[in-house]
C-alpha cells in the first residue's frame, strides 16, 4: 500500500505544492496560526484525516456551506478531538483488516489551539497518546483563547495582558507560568516530539513530516503569534516568532524516541526583552518583570541541554 | 435453530452486538454498564469478534470516539449509565447532529448526589432532548433483540440517527433470563452491512461537523427533527421484518388487558413486568385494570398513545425521575407527555401522577396495587403528582 506521508525531505526545490487549504479563509491579517497550519498541510500531503478542535481554525475555515478544506476534516468540540481521532483511527484499523477500505494508507492529523489542548482538551490528548494511536498532533499555540476574545489560558506567559489578566494595581497580567505542556506530552513516552514555528517554515514542516512516518502518537507544538492578542502590527508576526527563538524564549528542539536533540544554536543570543518589548500585551513589564523572565529563560534553556546532553 | 439459554441480560447484550459485526467498541467502566462491555472486551480479546476495542478514559471520550468511528465508516457502540451518560450529554447533541448512526445501551442509574447506582430513569431522561431514538427495554429478551433492531434502524438512510437501548441498571442488566439467542448468519440477514452516509475519505474530501449560522442552523435541526420523527414508521417496519424472521413482535407501545379499563397504568422499562402481574392479581379481585407499557420514548408515538388510552377515566403514570421544580409540581416527564397529549382530546383521562423508585427504591405489585387504589379513590392530588411512599413529606 503507498504510503500516507512523504518521506522527501523539504527544502526551497522541493516544496510541495500541495495545499489543503483553498485560498480563501476568514483569519484575521498576518494570522501566524493559519499560517503555521497551511505549512504542516504541505508537508502532510492529501492521504490524510484532519480532525480538529473548536478554536479560531475550525471558525475560520469552515463556515457553511463554504469550507477551505481540500482534505477530509471534522470537527465535533472544543475538549474532545483526540478522542474522535481515536475512534477514527481505531475504524481505519478494523475496516483496513476487513477489507473494507478503499485508497492508500491515510494519516489521522490532530489540531487544537492552547486551550484546546493543554486546558479542556488536556484528559483526552493524554489519554490517546497513551493508547498510542497512530496520529500527529499539531497543537497552534498562541498562547490565550483568541477565538473568544484574548482570554487567559494555562498557555498565556507569566506576566501577558489578556482580558481575563488585565493589568490591574493589584496583580498586573497573568501571574502564573505558561503551563509546560511539552514537557508533560514528553512524560507519555511518544516516539516523536517537536517544538517549531512558522518563522521557520523548513524546519517546521520537516518536523511535522518527520513525526507523521512515525508509527504511534507524534506531537508538534507551534508557537504561533496572534497579531491580535499579542497586540503586535500584522507585519511583525514572524518577526517576533523568530525572537521568540532567538531570545531562547522558545527553543525550537526534538525528542526522538526519548532523546532530546536541541536545534542549532543561534550566534548571537539576544536578550528576552527584544521579544517581550515587540509585544504590546508586554508593554507594563517593569525592568525587573525583564530580569525575572530573563532568569527563568535562562534557566529553562539550562535545564534543555542538560535533557540534550544525556546519552 | 435458535436456541433458549440461561444468560445474564449484559452478557446477552453485548452478545447481540458482537453478532451484529461492529468494528468499534469504545467504553469507559462504571456500574452497572461493567458487564456489557467487560464482555465485549472478552469477544474481541478472545477473536470472536474482529473490532477495535477503545478503552478511554472517560465517558466523554467513549462517545467522543465513536463519533469519529462512525464517521470514518465503521459500525460504532458504546454503552454507560448515570454520571457516564450526563458527561456524554454535550456529544450526544453533536452525534445526533452529525447524523450518525452510533448505538448506545445505558443501563439505567440514578445520578448523584447522593451518590447511588441502583435504578431509576433520571440519568437517561435530561437527555430526552438531544436528538437520539430511545427505547426502553422490559426483559433480556427485549435488551437483546433491541440491540439488533437499534443498528439497523439508525444505519436506514431515510434515519441515519443515533439510537440508545435503555435497560435498568441491576433489576435488568444482572439479570438471569431465559433469552431466545440469534445465530451470527441469521442476524446477518436481518441487519445489512452498514453503508455510510457521508465519511472522513482522502478520495472523497469531505467537511464534517462545520460552523452553521443563523442562516442555515434552523434548516438543519428541521432536518433533523424530521429524520427523528420518520424514525417511528421505519422502527415499524423493521419491527415487522423482525416478527417474519424470528417470530418476535415489537411495537412502540404495548398494551396490555386495557379493553375495558376503568384505569390504566403507564410505565417503561423493566418494572413493566411486575406491573402486568400486578394487573393480573387485580384483575382477579375484579378490579377493571390495564398497562400500557411505553417502549419507544423518543420519537414519542403520540397517536399510538392516544389510541392506547382512549376509553379509560383513569390514566396513573408512573416516573421514575422527579422533575424538580415543574411549574405547579410537575411529577416527571412521561407524565408531561401524557398530559400534553390529551390536552386537545375532546374527553380527557384523569391522570394521575406518581414518582416512584427512585434510585432504586423497590416497585413491587404492593406499589402498583397502591397507585391504582389512590387513582380510583379520585382524591385530587395535593400537588399534581404522588412522591410514593416518601418519609417526610
Amino acid at each position: 500500500m503507498e504510503a500516507a506521508i512523504d518521506t522527501q525531505k523539504i527544502s526551497m526545490k522541493s516544496l510541495p505544492a500541495f495545499e489543503a487549504l483553498a485560498s480563501g479563509h476568514r483569519a484575521c491579517q498576518g494570522c501566524g496560526e493559519v499560517l503555521a497550519m497551511r505549512l504542516a498541510m504541505k508537508a502532510l500531503g492529501e492521504r490524510i484525516i484532519v480532525v480538529s478542535a473548536t478554536g479560531c481554525m475550525e471558525v475560520i475555515t469552515t463556515p457553511y456551506p463554504q469550507t477551505s478544506w481540500l482534505v477530509p476534516w471534522m470537527h465535533v468540540a472544543f475538549e474532545n478531538a483526540s478522542a474522535v481521532g481515536s475512534g477514527v483511527a481505531g475504524a481505519l484499523l478494523a475496516l483496513a483488516r476487513k477489507g473494507r477500505l478503499a485508497g492508500g494508507d491515510t494519516k489521522i492529523v490532530i489540531m487544537g489551539g492552547d486551550g484546546g489542548t493543554s486546558d479542556i482538551g488536556m484528559q483526552s490528548l493524554s489519554g490517546a497518546l497513551e493508547r498510542g494511536h497512530d496520529f500527529v498532533y499539531l497543537c497552534f499555540d498562541n498562547e490565550a483563547y483568541m477565538n473568544t476574545g484574548i482570554q487567559r489560558s494555562s498557555a498565556t506567559p507569566r506576566c501577558a495582558w489578556t482580558t481575563t489578566c488585565p493589568l490591574g494595581e493589584e496583580q498586573p497580567g497573568k501571574q502564573e507560568a505558561k503551563k509546560d505542556l511539552v514537557g508533560i506530552v514528553e512524560k507519555h513516552h511518544i516516539p516523536y516530539l517537536a517544538t517549531a514555528t512558522p518563522a521557520y517554515p523548513f524546519d517546521l514542516m520537516n518536523k511535522v513530516r518527520r513525526g507523521a512516518q512515525v508509527k504511534g502518537p507524534a506531537f508538534i507544538h507551534v508557537l504561533a503569534p496572534c497579531p491580535t492578542g499579542w497586540r503586535i502590527p500584522t507585519h511583525e508576526v514572524i518577526k517576533v516568532a523568530r525572537l521568540a527563538v532567538q531570545t531562547r524564549d522558545y527553543p525550537l528542539y526534538e525528542v526522538v524516541n526519548g532523546k532530546y536533540i536541541l536545534g542549532k544554536p543561534g550566534k548571537n543570543v539576544k536578550p528576552v526583552a527584544e521579544y517581550l518589548k515587540a509585544q504590546g500585551r508586554f508593554k507594563h513589564l517593569s525592568e525587573n518583570d525583564l530580569a525575572a523572565i530573563q532568569q527563568e529563560v535562562d534557566e529553562r534553556f539550562a535545564q534543555l541541554q542538560w535533557l540534550a546532553s544525556r546519552p | 435453530m435458535s436456541n433458549r439459554v440461561g444468560i445474564e441480560v449484559s452478557i446477552a447484550v453485548a452478545e447481540a452486538v458482537g453478532l451484529c459485526d461492529v468494528d468499534v467498541v469504545a467504553a469507559y467502566p462504571i456500574t452497572p454498564q461493567t458487564h456489557i462491555v467487560e464482555h465485549l472486551a472478552d469477544l474481541v480479546a478472545e477473536g470472536k469478534l474482529d473490532a477495535e476495542y477503545i478503552a478511554v478514559e472517560s465517558e466523554h471520550s467513549a462517545i467522543s470516539a465513536v463519533m469519529g468511528a462512525s464517521a470514518t465508516g465503521g459500525r460504532a457502540f458504546t454503552a454507560t449509565a448515570s454520571q457516564g451518560l450526563a458527561l456524554m450529554h454535550e456529544i450526544l447533541f453533536a452525534v445526533s447532529s452529525l447524523r450518525l448512526p452510533v448505538v448506545m445501551a445505558v443501563a439505567n442509574r440514578a445520578v448523584s448526589a447522593p451518590i447511588n447506582i441502583w435504578a431509576d430513569l433520571s440519568d437517561v431522561m435530561p437527555q430526552r432532548d438531544t436528538g437520539w431514538v430511545q427505547l426502553f427495554a422490559e426483559n433480556g429478551q427485549e435488551a437483546y433483540d433491541l440491540m439488533v433492531q437499534a443498528f439497523r434502524l439508525a444505519e436506514d438512510h431515510r434515519v441515519l440517527l443515533p439510537v440508545m437501548v435503555n435497560l435498568d441498571g441491576f433489576t435488568l442488566s444482572h439479570m438471569i433470563e431465559p433469552i431466545t439467542m440469534m445465530e451470527r448468519d441469521e442476524v446477518r440477514r436481518f441487519l445489512p452491512p452498514i453503508e455510510p452516509a457521508r465519511l472522513l475519505d482522502p478520495d472523497h474530501p469531505r467537511s464534517i461537523g462545520p460552523f452553521g449560522a443563523q442562516d442555515v442552523y434552523t434548516e438543519a435541526k428541521m432536518q433533523q427533527e424530521m429524520a427523528l420523527l420518520r424514525s417511528e414508521g421505519v422502527m415499524e417496519e423493521i419491527w415487522q421484518d423482525f416478527e417474519a424472521q424470528f417470530g418476535r413482535r415489537y411495537r412502540a407501545v404495548e398494551s396490555y388487558r386495557t379493553g375495558d379499563a376503568e384505569v390504566v397504568l403507564v410505565t417503561m422499562g423493566a418494572v413493566s413486568e411486575t406491573a402486568r402481574a400486578a394487573v393480573d392479581e387485580m384483575r382477579d379481585q375484579g378490579i377493571a385494570v390495564g398497562l400500557v407499557r411505553i417502549r419507544m420514548w423518543r420519537p414519542l408515538p403520540q397517536e399510538q398513545l392516544r389510541q392506547a388510552l382512549e376509553g379509560a377515566k383513569v390514566v396513573a403514570v408512573l416516573d421514575r425521575m422527579l422533575t424538580p421544580g415543574g411549574t405547579g409540581g410537575t411529577g416527571g416527564p412521561v407524565g408531561e407527555a401524557l398530559r400534553s397529549i390529551f390536552y386537545d382530546a375532546p374527553v380527557r383521562p384523569r391522570i394521575y401522577e406518581v414518582v416512584a423508585g427512585l434510585g432504586g427504591r423497590e416497585i413491587n405489585r404492593r406499589t402498583f396495587k397502591e397507585i391504582v387504589r389512590q387513582a380510583l379513590a379520585g382524591q385530587e392530588q395535593v400537588r399534581q403528582f404522588t412522591l410514593l411512599d416518601v418519609r417526610c413529606a
